[in-house]
């Protein structure tokens, strides 16, 4: 037998498992994250020629070294879970809108529009209910036309959804370039007429809006019937249209929802954050939304987790390149490392191998 | 207006490219939104292949050889990049469109760091790229329009029309759509279809990358810029302005190259509002989306599982 070994051949097929329990599952996550914590050490050590440990110590460090910085971490992660949300019934329906990049940015605009033209002109509370209003009707607009022409005439909501983010950036520059006085195409920021800072935390007010947002999205999805015919449809047209359900409207109304939501968005980053607003304000935050709720299997909680993943790696990333001096791409890098390991170990969670001897198996 | 439609061919090749490798990689029932970073990794390996090739031959680099490093490197490296999303789409049997889209992050990434390392002036070698045909001078328009291009301008076109043959008058062509069309059909016809996937995507990817180099070499004259991601957007939408032909796709590109382009040739209208003509080349594409949408014709239709998984046990 045993001289034998080395000759026989290996033969495996693959299963699909009924169902995961849900300490396997979250073994199979911490081990995928893990991995790839270890996959881009590995990576900025040759990139660096430094310890290893030194890379985590700076990782860490870039995250919650300074109180400021834990802040910054936790805002940033709410601004990322907020598109998360927005984008979520949408795919639960199977409607892939990747224009949250332009319906976030457009919500921005528009706040910044009533900030500058009406700022000052009208008391605060009320401005400040202009600006919600104004974000959540133009996120709206920009996610409803792409859904308006899905429902009646099929069309790609991928590539429309895209091509409105091009939009709405085009949009962005031509209101600087019109609209800033100096002409240097850098609006100043308008604090003044930003949002109130509570307990002397300026994103402290984000934060709760964005965990009451999460709440709300959850009961939505999980608790509404609006909610329960979003999954029928993505699930099954077919299904939903013999059991009456009305397909274009769920269709329109749940961008709707999405789009007020990514208006929001755009509010908090311009209202909340920045208090101003360039082509660069939703940085990418669109797409890498897209994967969060992705990750997270459309379970809002669950992408509290994986927002949170994402932003410190990317901090993390931030600090390295600062502390190394590496060019700042090495956070993107990390990024798409991580993702790459989540996105593969859906395999072993769907999946399971099994390996058999050849020879002992047919005969 | 000759200036216009040359710039117009030149900017054009870079869409050919990237909708050339997108058209045969959804031929095969792949939709991959990672070709922005495709074309960013692929633009940055030839650029980074360059940079090295001419620091080690110093002042005595051949022409030839130098395009063919560029070439060969940023094939290879977009490939790769196709490699990775069919090993995760096929193998790992995750979704397409998550996957195309952390492929981007991720290719942005790379090709970023690759240019903080090499630099972002490639003027030497650009030289050899846009160099032209010596009698092209003499010809007056007719010599300017068509043969003062570089050599990446042709060779995105025989490349589009190989495609376009391969696709529709061979077995293998043939082969390939059955995969995109039904695979659960190929495969009982005996067709391996993860390889055809495989392929396909690979290769796709390495001809959307040579867009890339193209962009960088050729169109900017070696001046590295940091947008080659709008391209690779805008190439998968002319996939479909160009109803998966990739003969059709040689003046679709050129269409959109002549509307990218079109803000700043046009006189008379505002700084400012040079900004709102930027949006023509998206707002174009809407509308074509929404048009061929409605009219629904059958030939006219994207491949029948394209953006769909296959699994010969889940049928």
């Amino acid at each position: 037998m045993e001289n034998t070994k080395n000759k026989k051949s290996f033969s495996f097929h693959i299963i699909k498992r009924e169902q995961t329990v849900w300490y396997k599952g979250l073994a199979i996550r911490a081990a995928a994250v893990l991995l790839a914590l270890v996959v881009s050490g590995i990576v900025i050590t040759l990139l660096t020629d430094k310890n290893p440990l030194a890379v985590y110590k700076s990782m860490w460090s870039g995250a919650f070294g300074m109180d400021i910085r834990v802040w910054s971490l936790f805002q940033d992660v709410a601004i990322l879970l907020c598109i998360s949300l927005a984008v979520t019934p949408a795919f639960k329906m199977k409607f892939w809108n990747i224009g949250a990049e332009g319906q976030v940015l457009i919500g921005g605009l528009a706040t910044v529009s009533v900030m500058m033209f009406l700022g000052g002109k009208i008391p605060l509370p009320l401005l400040l209910i202009i600006m919600v209003v104004a974000s959540i009707l133009a996120g709206i607009i920009w996610a409803v036309l792409p859904a308006i022409f899905k429902a009646y005439w099929n069309t790609n909501e991928t590539l429309f959804t895209l091509m409105m983010n091009y939009v709405a950036i085009q949009l962005v520059s031509y209101f600087l370039k019109v609209f800033v006085k100096t002409g240097s195409g850098v609006l100043f920021p308008m604090p003044e007429f930003g949002f109130p800072v509570l307990f002397g935390q300026p994103y402290l007010l984000n934060i709760i809006i964005v965990v009451a947002l999460t709440i709300a999205v959850y009961i939505y999805l999980k608790y509404t019937k609006q909610g329960y015919e979003i999954s029928v449809v993505g699930e099954s047209q077919n299904t939903a249209n013999y059991i009456g359900i009305n397909v274009k409207k769920v269709v329109i109304r749940t961008l709707i929802v999405s789009g007020a939501l990514c208006g929001i968005a755009g509010l908090l980053l311009v209202g909340g954050t920045n208090h101003t607003i360039n082509t660069e304000t939703a940085g990418g935050r669109g797409f890498t939304a897209i994967m969060v709720s992705w990750l997270a299997k459309f379970n809002p909680f669950f992408m509290v987790v994986t927002s949170f993943i994402i932003v410190f790696l990317q901090k993390g990333a931030q600090q390295v390149s600062t502390d190394f001096r590496l060019p700042q791409a090495i956070s993107d890098i990390v990024t798409g490392i991580i993702l790459f390991f989540i996105i593969g170990c859906e395999f072993f969670l769907n999946y399971k191998i099994v390996l058999s001897k050849n020879g002992k198996e047919n005969d | 207006m000759l200036a216009f439609l040359v710039s117009a061919i030149r900017l054009g090749m870079v869409f050919l490219f990237g909708s050339t490798g997108e058209i045969l990689t959804e031929k095969s029932g792949h939709l991959n939104l990672g070709t922005p970073g495709v074309m960013c990794v692929g633009a940055s390996c030839g650029c980074f292949a360059e940079y090295l090739y001419l620091k080690s031959v110093g002042p005595f680099a051949s022409p030839v050889l130098a395009i063919l490093v560029a070439v060969v490197a940023t094939f290879a490296g977009a490939a790769l990049m196709g490699l990775l999303f069919s090993f995760l789409t096929v193998t790992l049997r995750a979704n397409q469109n998550v996957t195309g889209l952390a492929l981007t992050t991720l290719g942005i990434g790379i090709s970023d760091y690759m240019i903080a390392k090499a630099g972002t002036s490639f003027g030497r070698a650009s030289k050899y790229f846009t160099a032209s045909l010596p009698f092209a001078d003499d010809l007056g328009w007719f010599g300017e329009l068509f043969f003062s291009h570089g050599v990446m301008i042709y060779l995105a076109i025989i490349v589009a029309l190989v495609c376009s043959f391969v696709l529709s008058k061979t077995r293998v062509g043939l082969n390939l759509r059955s995969v995109g069309e039904n695979p659960a059909t190929a495969d009982a016809a005996g067709i391996n279809v993860s390889r055809y996937r495989y392929v396909a995507t690979c290769i796709g990817s390495g001809i959307s990358g040579l867009g890339g180099l193209t962009f960088i070499m050729d169109y900017l004259n070696g001046n590295w810029e940091y947008c080659i991601d709008a391209f690779g957007w805008l190439s998968i939408a002319l996939v479909i302005f160009t109803v998966w032909k990739p003969n059709l796709a040689i003046l679709g590109s050129i269409i959109f190259g002549a509307l990218y382009i079109a803000s700043s040739y046009i006189t008379g209208v505002s700084f400012a509002g040079k900004e709102l003509f930027k949006m023509l080349p998206y707002i174009v594409t809407i509308i074509v989306l929404i048009i061929t949408s409605m009219r629904n014709k059958k030939k006219n239709q994207p491949p029948e599982s394209l953006g769909l998984p296959y699994f010969r046990e889940e049928r």
